[in-house]
Formats: structure tokens, C-alpha cells, sequence
């Protein structure tokens, strides 16, 4: 009983680092629906920020005007991304910004190697609060009670400022209806801006909070993430006592979890995340979001057109070259080519569900590393034979795409985003701890192809066939009536079901059909490399193809594979370098402020405008 | 005549706000109707529980004697029921001519197939749709640079690729000019004629609803307070208290 307790009480103090960074996502995303994926980052500079403050800042005082210090200046930064990154693009597409954060992600992560080197920290143990405490016999942490007391007041004090002042009607106001608080004379910018601030300032006390109980490290940013969305999505998009309530229940279970089953860690909170969502489809707390039918912003969209004839030619001037390619090119340069058409195909397949049907998915990775593990088990365990283990992969891949979007696809928007990321997180902890299977992260090795493969060139063939296949399959569709039906779901869901379509169920078959074709390019994938490790179903991968495709262009047909080619070209080049993840973090940020509308869009902006001035003159 | 819609005791309730109290009422074939009354009278409400965007907390809708009550709305399109919308809903990303051809795709239940090129299928069958409401010209523009009374045009035109045997209208003339509005109320009057489809539809304008409707319903605070023919509702000294506050109303619009 005793030790129940116990538990209990270091999940409560668990969990007031995690409704700290939570609240702040909350807020930032109530106020301007941008889905914010450097929150963990701004909570890593949290206690980056406060290690070296409590260091300098001596005895109580200093411990805590540390923390103190630490929200204000991670507030300050936050208001300094908030202006230069996010600012010049609100209006662009929808969901759009999410790649100017993921571009922030790798700026800071760069930057706090360059000042704080690689070396995890310790975090200082707080003053006069370092033993502990008996309870019923039970040592507990002294610190943890005080957190476990601080985070009351914390979600106290929140909900005043929501609740009571005038910011908080303000802010509230601005979640409802953005455009009216603009019209009745508020400045929206700055209001933005505030709020940017004051979430990051919740991410960097997180942070600095926690220092005695975890310290600082390089990895923090991506762990606390998950959770983090985790308790966002479980307690309802801005609600902050669902926040409190979820990172409660989060954290206590976690505890548990290390107890009683230790292999089941990783996979829990998604597990609790699923059903919370398949009973209550917008958490606990949270209202349902009201698809903006007519809230459409940016350049009106013009119809989707197959390539004319001058189209088709550079299409296949293209193609003839890839095939000519392994004339004259090396080995190199053939499997960096095998890479790029992997990452197209994986991109395309994203694209169409995203580009078409207007289905963002936080979580597209388990469909790849799903089709690849599914080939790679096949061949580990019981020798099948290349090819047939090949073509398991994406039928895998379908099948779980069919399992998922079962869940995922009733509902919309970001919950929708937010299941596809729990169930891809829980594909990849099946992957990392259910070791006597999977190897965990030694990962399956020696899964070659077959001999009349087992080389270059003609893998190079096999994959330029596979994955120019699968691409041209993907735009096939785009243009039959089921990808007119899936556009028109996207477009208007309410006209689409008053004639006669099941938006839902097409969006149904659309995203098993891009589990499938993700997962042929991962069955691909893992025979070129011989090996798949769950690094290829972590969160990170699934950003990386949704960077892809937003990068060239959403509304694009060619954007995901534009992207794709892009973004593995630049990425080989940069890696050498020892700050890649700073060049290519500013390099996201500058091609999504210049260019909102993608690579491809923008090309053909550019393209509409040299023909104009051409007629112009022709006259 | 033989009733295609019958509607009654339609009730919808907000937190115990009756926005639709308890409405009775029936469509004949062939009959152009109309539903008239004041802003937040519950015309909207009434309309988008015909045809499933809503479900109703009580009573019950037949659509020629079969119960349609709650029924999802692409069940009820099936089932031989149009809709235009008080906000157009056409798909921004395809042309004119697409979006008529998406109707007909659905129509002809090819909305799975994914051989064919959608834009060749039945584009001859939509220009001929798209003839009726007067825009074969405008066929190939984007969809998103039409001009609102155009998207009306539209909207009617892919309501009638179906073959609806029942057309619910949602204030189709709002936002357009006095002239263009008679226009579309005049091409609605010859639908009806011709092709013997019946029609449902809500009208803030009263030169068009006394000059084309063959019988007016009037709805007060979510209840039906008048349903005749226009001399009738126009006597009706309810209707005319409600409108007007006891004034005589409607006298110069009779001659529209």
C-alpha cells in the first residue's frame, strides 16, 4: 500500500514538467492553430538555460530566480521565432508553418551543441530540499512533493489569466474567431506573438523545473514530444485542466508501467491515447473542432491538369536519363539515386493522401517502416525468398494502413494528425521493445536481395521500375474518379455527402492505398540497405517525408517527389559538414518564407508570371 | 396530386431552445413551394433536417411514403433528393464542367473506379446540364473565379445531373442581383414544368417568391404559422402581423 502510494506520488511530480510544456502547446495552438513541433525544443532550452543560470545564481534565491529567469528568456526567444519565422507566414496554407517549427527544431538543436557541447548535464539538486521524506515508510523525494504542489498553482494561475484579465478573454476570444478579434481593432500580431511567448516560457520552465530530477541533454527535445502531444490530444486542444488531468494520468501510469511492466513503457500512453480518442473523439476536455468550410486563405486553387505535351516530354527526357544513368554514372552516385526514388515514392504516397484528400498525417512512417520490417521479418525468421518477401511489404503496409485508418479516419484535422502519430509511435515501440522478435534496436541485418539482384545496377533498375511504378500508379489515381471523389471530399465534405459520396470511406480506401504504396517504397528501402532499424519508424522520419511534401508543394502533383529529390540531394551534401542540422534548419525556414507555396508551386508561379510578361510584349 | 415530401411534428431543440417547434407540412409532385419567414425563424434548421445535415429531436420526414427521418444525406440523395446550399459548396479545385461530372460520376456509382481519366467521363452529358442552366461558356474556367450568381448556376445545375425527383433550394437568390434573380427563379419555374421535379425552397426575396411559387409556408420563431397559396398567406392577418406588425404587406409585390 505503501508503496502504491509512493508510485503515485512520483507520477504526480512526473507530471509537472510534462502539463507545463503541454499547456504551452495548447495555448499557442488554440490561439494560432500552428501545430508547434519545436515545443520540445523550447523545453530543452529550458534546461539548458537553467543549468547555467543555477550554476552562476547562488543558494535558494538563486535555485529559484533561476527558474524564474529560465521562463523569461525562453519567453524571449520564443517571441524572437515567433516574429522572424512565423510571423511572415501565417497566411500561408494550412498547416504549412508546422515545417517552419520543424526547421526551428534544427537550428536549436545545432545551437545548443555549438554552447553547450555534447555532454549530458546533471541537474543541481535544489536547496534544502535534497533528502527525503518517510511516508508510511516509503522514501519520497522532498522535491517531488514541492512539485507535486507547485503544479496546482501553476494551472491555478493559467486558468486566472485565461479565465480573468483581459489578455485571457483576448486570447480566448482569438481561439474562437481570429478574423473578428482583428476587426475589433485588437493587434492579432502581437496578441500572436504573446502567446507564442508565454507557451514557450511554460516549455523553458518545464524544463528548468525538472533539472533536479533529469538534468539536460541533446536528446530531450524529441522525447518529450510525444508525450507532450500525447497529453494534448488526450486532454482536448486548449483545454488546460484536460492538459492537467491528461499529464496526470500520463505520468502515473508511466510509473506504474516501469513497475509492473517494464516492456510496455514506450507503447502505454499511445495505447491510453488511442482508446481515450476512439471513446471521446476530441479528449477529455476538448470541444470539437468546426472545420473552416469557406475559411479557405491564400491564391485560389486552379483545377488539376495532366501534363501537356511539352509536360510529358521533359517527364520523359527524365526518365530516359535515370535509365542511362548507370552507363555513366559510379556506385555512388547509383545508390544516392536509389535513395532519392525510395524517398519519392515514400513522399508521393504521403502526398496523395495529404495533396488530394486534405489528410495530414503526423505518422506516415509506420507504413514504410511497416512494409520494411514486414519483408524483413519474413526473411529473418523463416528465409522467405526475396521476392516473395518483397511484395509482402506493401500488402503489410496496406493492411495496417486499413487497421489504423479504421481508428484514424473518423476523425479530422489535428486529432486526425495526432491518432496517426499515437498509432505510428506504438508501431515503432512494437518494433524497439518487442526484442525477442523485432531485435529492438539492433535491428534486422542481412536481409539481401536476391542474387539476380544483388548488385548496383540492377537493383538500381528494379528500384527505378518499383518506384517510378508506384509513383505513376499514384498519380494515375489522382486523376480517376476516385481521386476526383477524395478532392471533392477535401474540398466540401458537406457537398460531397449530399451527392452521394461516402467522403469518409473514400478517404478510407485513399489512405490504406498510401499505406500500401509507402510501404512498397520501404520494402524497397530495406533491401537496398540490407537492414531496417526503428529509426525508420520514429516520429522524426514521419516529419521528414511531411517536410518533403509541404516543401514541394502541397498543392503541386509533382511537389512530394520534387521535394523528395531535393531534400536527399541537399541532406548528402550537407551531412559532411559538422552543423548540417543548422544550415538545413535555416535553409527549411528561408525556402518556407520565400517560397510558401512550395518548390513546385512556386516554380510555377514564376513560370505563369515569364509567360504573361511574354504575351504582354508579344502584343 | 400525390405528395413527394411529408413532413410532421419536425422538432429540433438546442439545450432546450426549440429553433424548430413541432412544423407539419407536405410537397405535392410537381410543386414549386416555398418556405418564407424572418431572420432566425428556423427555415435553415427545418431545411437541413429534410435532407440529414441535421437530425431532428422529434418527429418525421417521408419522402414519397418512405421514412427518410435522420437518414445520412448521401442516403437521401440516392433516394432522388437535390440540394443547394445557402453558402455554396462547389469544389474549388475543379472546373466548371468537373464539378458536374463529379455528379455524374457519383450518379452512375463510379466514384471507386480508378481506370478511367475522370474528365473524359459523361462530359458531354454535364455540358448538356451545364447548357440548361446557361453556362456551357464558363465550362472549362477554374471553379474559383466564378462570380457568386454564377456558383448559383453551378450549384443548380450539378443539383439537377441527379434527376432529382426533389429539389431542396436553401435561399438560391441570395447575394445575386434583382435581375439575375429572377432569371434563376424563372429557369427553376421551367425545371418544374418540363421535368416534372418538385421544389422546396427558402426566399428572403418576396418579388420571387409571390411571382413564381406555386404555394408559401411561413415559419415564426421555429413554427409554421401560414401554408396556402399566395392570395391566402398574403390575407393571412398573422402573416401580416408577424412581417409587418399589423400592416398590409405584399400588395406591391403581387404585381411583380
Amino acid at each position: 500500500m505503501a508503496f502504491f502510494l509512493a508510485q503515485i506520488l512520483t507520477g504526480l511530480a512526473n507530471a509537472a514538467a510534462l502539463f507545463l510544456v503541454a499547456s504551452g502547446l495548447s495555448l499557442i495552438f488554440g490561439v494560432t492553430r500552428i501545430v508547434n513541433f519545436a515545443h520540445g525544443s523550447f523545453y530543452m532550452l529550458g534546461a539548458f538555460v537553467g543549468v547555467t543560470l543555477m550554476d552562476i545564481l547562488p543558494g535558494h534565491v538563486g535555485f529559484w530566480g533561476a527558474i524564474l529567469l529560465t521562463g523569461l528568456a525562453v519567453g524571449l526567444i520564443g517571441a524572437f521565432v515567433e516574429i522572424v519565422v512565423l510571423r511572415p507566414v501565417y497566411r500561408a496554407p494550412e498547416l504549412f508553418q508546422l515545417v517552419a517549427t520543424f526547421g526551428v527544431i534544427l537550428v536549436i538543436q545545432d545551437l545548443a551543441l555549438m554552447i553547450w557541447g555534447a555532454e549530458d548535464r546533471l541537474g543541481p539538486r535544489a536547496p534544502g530540499l535534497r533528502g527525503v521524506w518517510r511516508i508510511f515508510g516509503e522514501p519520497v523525494p522532498k522535491y517531488d512533493i514541492v512539485l507535486i504542489a507547485i503544479t496546482p498553482v501553476i494551472l491555478f494561475a493559467l486558468w486566472y489569466l485565461i479565465t480573468r484579465t483581459r489578455m485571457g478573454t483576448l486570447v480566448r476570444a482569438a481561439t474562437q474567431d481570429r478574423e473578428m478579434v482583428g476587426a475589433l481593432g485588437v493587434n492579432q500580431a502581437w496578441l500572436f506573438t504573446g502567446v507564442f511567448a508565454l507557451g514557450s516560457a511554460l516549455a523553458g520552465l518545464g524544463g528548468a523545473l525538472q533539472l533536479p530530477k533529469g538534468g539536460a541533454d541533446l536528446l530531450m527535445d524529441f522525447n518529450i514530444i510525444g508525450s507532450v502531444f500525447v497529453v494534448v490530444v488526450i486532454g482536448g486542444m486548449g483545454s488546460l485542466p484536460g492538459a492537467f488531468i491528461a499529464a496526470v494520468i500520463i505520468s502515473v501510469l508511466n510509473v506504474f508501467g516501469v513497475a509492473y511492466l517494464p516492456q510496455s513503457t514506450l507503447v502505454l500512453m499511445y495505447v491510453v491515447m488511442a482508446v481515450v480518442l476512439i471513446v471521446r473523439p476530441y479528449g477529455l476536455l476538448g470541444r470539437e473542432e468546426v472545420a473552416g468550410e469557406h475559411g479557405q486563405v491564400g491564391a485560389p486553387e486552379r483545377p488539376i491538369r495532366p501534363y501537356g505535351a511539352r509536360g510529358r516530354m521533359v517527364v520523359i527526357a527524365l526518365l530516359a536519363a535515370l535509365a542511362l544513368l548507370p552507363l555513366v554514372a559510379d556506385k555512388f552516385i547509383l545508390t544516392l539515386m536509389i535513395d532519392v526514388i525510395v524517398f519519392a515514392l515514400f513522399a508521393a504516397s504521403l502526398h496523395f493522401i495529404l495533396g488530394s484528400g486534405g489528410l495530414v498525417s503526423f505518422g506516415h512512417a509506420a507504413f514504410f517502416g511497416g512494409g520494411a520490417y514486414a519483408a524483413a521479418l519474413l526473411v529473418f525468421h523463416t528465409d522467405t525468398p526475396m521476392e516473395l518477401a518483397f511484395i509482402a511489404a506493401p500488402f503489410a503496409a496496406g493492411l495496417l494502413a486499413l487497421g489504423i485508418g479504421w481508428f484514424c479516419i473518423r476523425l479530422s484535422g489535428v486529432y486526425f494528425a495526432m491518432l496517426t502519430l499515437a498509432f505510428s509511435q506504438l508501431v515503432w515501440s512494437l518494433a524497439f521493445q518487442w526484442r525477442s522478435v523485432t531485435r529492438g534496436d539492433d535491428g534486422l541485418v542481412n536481409i539481401w536481395p536476391a542474387d539476380w539482384l544483388n548488385a548496383t545496377a540492377p537493383f538500381y533498375y528494379f528500384t527505378l521500375a518499383m518506384g517510378v511504378g508506384g509513383i505513376l500508379f499514384l498519380r494515375h489515381i489522382i486523376h480517376a474518379p476516385f481521386g476526383y471523389a477524395l478532392r471533392a471530399g477535401r474540398d466540401s465534405p458537406r457537398q460531397a455527402e449530399a451527392m452521394g459520396i461516402n467522403v469518409k470511406r473514400v478517404q478510407f480506401a485513399a489512405f490504406a492505398v498510401a499505406g500500401a504504396m509507402a510501404g512498397l517504397a520501404g520494402g524497397i528501402f530495406v533491401f537496398s540497405k540490407g537492414s531496417v532499424f526503428p529509426t525508420e519508424l520514429e516520429i522524426a522520419a514521419s516529419f521528414d517525408v511531411l517536410i518533403v511534401v509541404f516543401l514541394g508543394g502541397v498543392k503541386t502533383l509533382a511537389g512530394g517527389v520534387v521535394g523528395a529529390a531535393f531534400l536527399t540531394g541537399v541532406e548528402d551534401w550537407l551531412t559532411r559538414l559538422e552543423y548540417w542540422r543548422l544550415i538545413l534548419g535555416l535553409l527549411i525556414i528561408a525556402v518556407v518564407i520565400i517560397a510558401p507555396e512550395g518548390i513546385v508551386g512556386s516554380l510555377r508561379t514564376l513560370w505563369v508570371r515569364i509567360r504573361h510578361i511574354e504575351e504582354e510584349e508579344a502584343k | 396530386m400525390t405528395e413527394i415530401l411529408r413532413v410532421e411534428n419536425l422538432k429540433k431543440s438546442y439545450n432546450g431552445f426549440l429553433a424548430v417547434n413541432g412544423v407539419s407540412f407536405s410537397v405535392q409532385k410537381g410543386e414549386l413551394k416555398a418556405l418564407i419567414g424572418p431572420n432566425g425563424a428556423g427555415k435553415s434548421t427545418c431545411f437541413n433536417m429534410l435532407m440529414g445535415q441535421l437530425k431532428p429531436t422529434a418527429g418525421e420526414v417521408f419522402l414519397d411514403g418512405e421514412r427518410i427521418t435522420g437518414m445520412a444525406p448521401r442516403k437521401v440523395w440516392r433516394r432522388g433528393v437535390g440540394r443547394t446550399f445557402q453558402i455554396t459548396g462547389t469544389y474549388q479545385s475543379m472546373s466548371v464542367v468537373e464539378n458536374v461530372q463529379m455528379a455524374l460520376i457519383s450518379h452512375h456509382h463510379r466514384t471507386f473506379a480508378i481506370l478511367p481519366r475522370a474528365w473524359r467521363l459523361y462530359r458531354d452529358e454535364a455540358m448538356g446540364f451545364l447548357d440548361t442552366v446557361g453556362m456551357t461558356d464558363q465550362a472549362d474556367r477554374p471553379c474559383s473565379v466564378l462570380a457568386y450568381g454564377d456558383l448559383k448556376k453551378l450549384e443548380l445545375a450539378i443539383a439537377l445531373a441527379h434527376r432529382p425527383r426533389l429539389l431542396l433550394m436553401d435561399e438560391p437568390t441570395a447575394g445575386m442581383a434583382p435581375s439575375a434573380r429572377i432569371d434563376l427563379m424563372q429557369l427553376t419555374a421551367d425545371i418544374v414544368r418540363d421535368q416534372g421535379v418538385s421544389v422546396l425552397f427558402t426566399e428572403h426575396d418576396m418579388d420571387v417568391v409571390f411571382a413564381h411559387a406555386h404555394h408559401i409556408m411561413v415559419l415564426n420563431r421555429g413554427e409554421l404559422i401560414a401554408d396556402g397559396n399566395a392570395e391566402q398567406v398574403r390575407n393571412n392577418p398573422h402573416v401580416q402581423e408577424v412581417y409587418l406588425g399589423g400592416g398590409t404587406l405584399f400588395k406591391e409585390a403581387s404585381h411583380a
